[in-house]
C-alpha cells in the first residue's frame, strides 16, 4: 500500500506544482538580492538573509528560513489534510477499503506519503537554494566558510565594509565562539536543520491527518491545522501565555538556527524534537482511534 | 453467501436499518429493492465493513463481518454508489492501482486481469484517456471493471446502472447474467423495478430500513388463480360461467380459475368467441407496492414493463 501511495504522490501534478512553488520563493528572493545588492539589515528580516550576499553557500539555510513560516506548513497541511478527506470526497476511500486495504495500513501509508513529500520539499529547497546561492549570490570569499580556521572572521563583513555581523539576533555562525565553519561542518549543520524542519512539519502533518479523518472536507482539515499553527504563533508571542508556551507546536520551530552556532547549541533543538515527537504520537493515535472505528459513509 | 441476523444500524436517533435478516444464496441473482433513503446503501456498506452495525450479525462467504472482512473482501467485487477513480490517471492506471492496493492482487497476472476486465465492460479501446474525460456511463463501466479485476465469487453492486444509457444497462445485464452462469453470485441494490425484474432471480424489498419481503421472483410471480378473458360477446360468457366472473370491464373479464386451458374449452363449447385468454400474474410493481407503505411513490416505476397477463395466450 505504501508503494501505491507513493505512486499516487509522484503521479499527481499537484505534488510537483507545490514543490516548485516552495522552491520558487527563495529563488525570487535571491534574484532580488543579487540584482539590487540590498540585503536586509542584520537582525532584521528572515534569518541568515543578511549574510548571503557574502556567503552564497549559506543560502540554503536562508531559504529554509524563508519557506518555514508559511509555504512549507501550508503545503504540508494541505497534503496531510487531503490524505483521508480527499479520498473520501473523491469517492475512492470506500473502494480502497473494500479492496481491502486495512484502515491502519492506509493511515500508515498516508503518513509515509506525507513524510516523503515533506522530505522532497525540504531537499528540493536546499538543493535549489545551494545552486542559487553559489551561482548568483556573492562568491564565497573563504572568510568563514572554507578551510581557513582561525581567520578573523565574521562571515558577515558586509559588501561595502559596513559591519553586518549577525544572522538573526546575534546568531552569526561565528558569533558564539568566533570559530568559522568548515565546508564539511556546514553540510552537517544544514542536514541537521533539514532533519529538524522535517520533524517539525511532521507535527503539522499529524494534526492535519487527524483532522482529515474527522471530516470529508480536505480544505477543512488543512485550514483547521493551519488555524492551530496560527493560534500557536499568537500565543508564542503573548507574554500572558508564558505558562503554556513550552508546549506549543511552533514554540521551537526556529531552534534549528542553533545548528549554525559554534558549537551547536543543543537545548532548544532537543526540546523541539521532543515536543514534535509528542504531537506526532498523540495526533496519530487520535487519528488511528477515530479512523479505525469510523463509519465510512462517503 | 450473505446472511444477516437482526441487523440494525442507527445514526444518532435515526434508524437506517432495522432488524434485517438478509439471505443471499450461492448462485443467486439477488435484487434488493427499495426507494431512495430506504437503507439500501447503509446495508451494502455494512456488508463490506465500511459501516459498523449497531446490533445484529453479518456473515459473508462464511466469515463474520466486520471482524474477518479482510479475509473475504478479496473474493468480492463491489460498486458502492457512484464509481470512484483518480481523475488524472487513465482507466487502466486506475485499475492497476486499485489492484495493487491491499496487496491481494497478484502482480504477475495483473496486466492480463486488467486487460480482461476492461475488455469485458467494453472499455478496451478507450482506456488511455484520463478518467477526468470519461462520461458518467464510462466511469460506471470502469467501476464494474474494477470490481471484476480480482475475478470475484460474489459481486455486491449498489445502484450499478446509475448513469448508464439503455444500451449500457442492457450490456451490464448481459454481462451479469453471463458471470452468474459462470458461478458468480450477484447481489445488487436498485430502486428501478424493471432492472431488477429483468435480471434477478430473487428479491428483497427494503422499506424504511425494514426488509418487508424476501422471496424467489418466480414464486412471487406465480399465477394468482384468475384468468383474464377478452371476448366479443361478454354477455354470453358471463352467462355461461355463472358466478365465476369476478370483474367485468367492457369486453374484458376477470374469471376465477386455476386452469386456463379448461376455461378456454368451456367457453368455446358455450360458443363464446374468445379473443385472448391468459392466466393472471402479478407484476413486480404490484408486489412491491403491495408490501411497501407510504413513500413507495419514490419507486422508479416509469417504463415498468410487462402487462398483467403473460403466459398462455390463446387465439380464439
Amino acid at each position: 500500500m505504501i508503494a501505491v501511495e507513493l505512486f499516487k504522490l509522484v503521479r499527481r501534478p499537484r505534488t510537483w506544482l507545490t514543490i516548485g512553488m516552495i522552491c520558487a520563493l527563495p529563488l525570487l528572493v535571491a534574484i532580488f538580492i543579487a540584482v539590487t545588492h540590498i540585503a536586509p539589515a542584520p537582525g532584521s528580516g528572515s534569518a541568515f538573509l543578511s549574510a548571503v550576499l557574502n556567503e552564497g553557500q549559506l543560502y540554503p539555510a536562508a531559504a529554509l528560513a524563508l519557506v518555514l513560516p508559511v509555504f512549507l506548513p501550508v503545503s504540508v497541511a494541505v497534503m496531510a489534510g487531503d490524505s483521508i478527506a480527499g479520498e473520501a470526497s473523491a469517492g475512492t476511500l470506500r473502494y480502497l477499503l473494500a479492496r481491502p486495504v486495512g484502515r491502519t495500513r492506509l493511515l500508515v501509508a498516508k503518513l509515509v506519503s506525507v513524510t516523503v513529500f515533506t522530505l522532497i520539499s525540504v531537499i528540493a529547497v536546499t538543493v535549489t537554494a545551494y545552486a542559487t546561492g553559489v551561482l548568483i549570490l556573492g562568491p564565497s570569499r573563504a572568510a568563514a566558510v572554507g578551510f581557513a580556521p582561525g581567520t578573523s572572521g565574521s562571515i558577515g563583513t558586509g559588501a561595502g565594509g559596513a559591519p553586518t555581523a549577525g544572522l538573526q539576533s546575534g546568531a552569526s555562525i561565528t558569533s558564539l565562539s568566533g570559530a568559522p565553519l568548515t565546508f564539511l561542518e556546514l553540510i552537517e549543520r544544514v542536514l541537521g536543520a533539514m532533519a529538524f524542519i522535517t520533524v517539525s512539519m511532521l507535527g503539522v502533518a499529524a494534526i492535519a491527518l487527524f483532522l482529515s479523518t474527522l471530516t470529508d472536507s480536505a480544505l477543512g482539515a488543512a485550514l483547521g491545522a493551519l488555524a492551530v499553527l496560527v493560534a500557536s504563533e499568537v500565543l508564542v508571542t503573548l507574554g500572558a501565555a508564558s505558562a503554556v508556551q513550552p508546549y506549543l507546536p511552533t514554540r521551537y520551530w526556529l531552534a534549528w538556527i542553533d545548528f549554525f552556532r559554534q558549537p551547536i547549541f543543543w537545548p532548544d533543538i532537543q526540546r523541539g524534537f521532543a515536543i514534535q515527537a509528542v504531537y506526532v504520537v498523540v495526533f496519530l493515535a487520535a487519528a488511528w482511534a477515530n479512523f479505525a472505528t469510523k463509519d465510512v459513509t462517503r | 453467501m450473505i446472511k444477516t441476523e437482526n441487523l440494525t444500524k442507527r445514526f444518532g436517533r435515526v434508524e437506517a436499518v432495522h432488524e434485517v435478516n438478509l439471505d443471499v444464496r450461492e448462485g443467486d441473482r439477488y435484487g434488493l429493492l427499495g426507494p431512495n433513503g430506504s437503507g439500501k446503501t447503509t446495508l451494502v456498506r455494512m456488508l463490506l465493513g465500511l459501516v459498523y452495525a449497531t446490533s445484529g450479525s453479518i456473515s459473508v462467504l462464511g466469515a463474520q463481518v466486520p471482524r474477518h472482512v479482510g479475509r473475504v473482501l478479496p473474493q468480492i467485487g463491489a460498486i458502492i454508489e457512484e464509481p470512484g477513480a483518480y481523475p488524472h490517471l487513465s482507466g487502466r492506471a486506475n485499475l492497476r492501482l486499485f489492484d495493487a492496493a491491499g496487496s491481494q492482487g497478484s502482480r504477475r497476472t495483473r496486466r492480463r486481469r486488467v486487460d480482461e476486465a476492461l475488455e469485458e465492460v467494453g472499455l478496451a479501446g478507450i482506456d488511455r484517456r484520463p478518467v477526468r474525460a470519461y462520461s458518467l456511463g464510462m466511469r460506471q463501466r470502469l467501476g464494474l471493471a474494477a470490481a471484476l479485476v480480482r475475478r470475484p465469487r460474489l459481486l455486491i453492486l449498489d445502484e450499478p446502472t446509475n448513469g448508464l444509457d439503455p444500451r449500457g444497462i442492457k450490456d451490464m445485464r448481459d454481462l451479469l447474467t453471463r458471470l452468474n452462469a459462470d458461478g458468480v453470485t450477484i447481489f445488487l441494490s436498485s430502486h428501478l423495478l424493471t432492472e431488477v425484474s429483468a435480471l434477478c432471480t430473487r428479491i428483497g424489498v427494503l422499506d424504511s430500513g425494514r426488509l418487508v419481503l424476501q422471496d424467489q421472483l418466480a414464486h412471487l410471480e406465480q399465477p394468482t388463480g384468475r384468468v383474464l378473458v377478452a371476448t366479443d360477446d361478454p354477455e354470453r360468457a358471463v352467462a355461461s360461467l355463472d358466478g365465476l366472473v369476478e370483474r367485468r370491464d367492457g369486453a374484458e373479464l376477470l374469471v376465477k380459475s386455476d386452469d386456463a386451458a379448461a376455461l378456454n374449452a368451456r367457453l368455446v363449447e358455450a360458443g363464446v368467441p374468445v379473443r385472448s385468454l391468459a392466466a393472471q400474474r402479478r407484476t413486480l410493481e404490484e408486489i412491491v407496492l403491495d408490501v411497501t407503505g407510504s413513500g413507495s411513490d419514490e419507486f422508479g416505476v416509469a417504463g415498468a414493463e410487462g402487462s398483467a397477463t403473460t403466459a398462455a395466450e390463446v387465439e380464439s
